[in-house]
């Protein structure tokens, strides 16, 4: 079985990037920041987006496997 | 608990029937602190007529389980039920209940308070508004709920 990296957007980056996920394959073990730049090569990360591994919010040099979910976010507006 | 609700809720029967079915701690609470948050027809000087509510499934579970988690520890409480809308809202639809069960009411009304600006903050759910004109636009941000509010501006609905 190939494992890969799930890479899921949200909301407004969800809109404005056009896609809600990516599968990107990783050898070895890559930081959050190296997903995105990975997934999104002509754009770079926007200054107040959230990112969580696993479904926990994580800092950008958080480090990532194949098999791993990464999401990144807006700030969160619900209640 | 935790519910996420794609449907129209009523928080009151969902306090009443969670509080009768918790037969453990019959007789032990003395202090029920009842938060709502419902959908308001105006933001930021706009009519506002809808509004979706999108969230990440699982993340969302998991975070509001830990900030629940953290105030039963924090306040000793008996019990705490969150529910929250997803999807398409109406104003004066419910969109948010916070309850929490404590011995004693300061517990009860500081957990209260915790779990709801822990949940605006941290739990991922999104919102978008749709205008009386039709625009649709994303809620950029949740304001500060320790901040006073501005003071409410209807003139905008006065003729």
């Amino acid at each position: 079985m190939i494992m890969s990296v799930k890479v899921r957007y949200f909301a407004s980056l969800k809109d404005s990037i056009g896609r809600s996920e990516d599968l990107v394959d990783v050898n070895g073990i890559v930081t959050v920041a190296e997903i995105w730049a990975m997934a999104n090569a002509n754009r770079p990360m926007p200054d107040n987006i959230l990112a969580a591994v696993n479904m926990e919010y994580v800092d950008i040099e958080h480090s990532v496997q194949n098999g791993d979910e990464v999401a990144f976010f807006p700030p969160v507006t619900g209640g | 608990m935790i519910k996420i609700s794609a449907d129209l809720f009523d928080p009151w029967h969902e306090v009443v029937v969670y509080q009768n079915s918790a037969k453990h701690w019959a007789g032990k609470f003395g202090a029920t602190n009842v938060f709502v948050g419902t959908m308001r027809d105006f933001n930021d000087g706009d009519s506002v007529s809808a509004m979706v509510l999108e969230h990440y499934p699982g993340m969302t579970e998991k975070q509001l389980d830990d900030i629940v988690e953290q105030a039963i520890r924090d306040w000793h409480l008996l019990d705490a039920l969150v529910v929250h809308r997803v999807g398409e809202i109406k104003p004066n639809e419910p969109i948010v209940l916070v309850a929490v069960w404590a011995s004693h009411r300061g517990d009860a009304f500081d957990a209260g308070r915790q779990i709801m600006e822990a949940l605006k903050n941290k739990a991922p759910f999104w919102k978008k508004e749709r205008l009386q004109n039709g625009d649709e636009r994303w809620v950029e941000h949740n304001t500060d709920g320790y901040l006073r509010s501005p003071k409410n501006d209807f003139s905008v609905f006065s003729d």
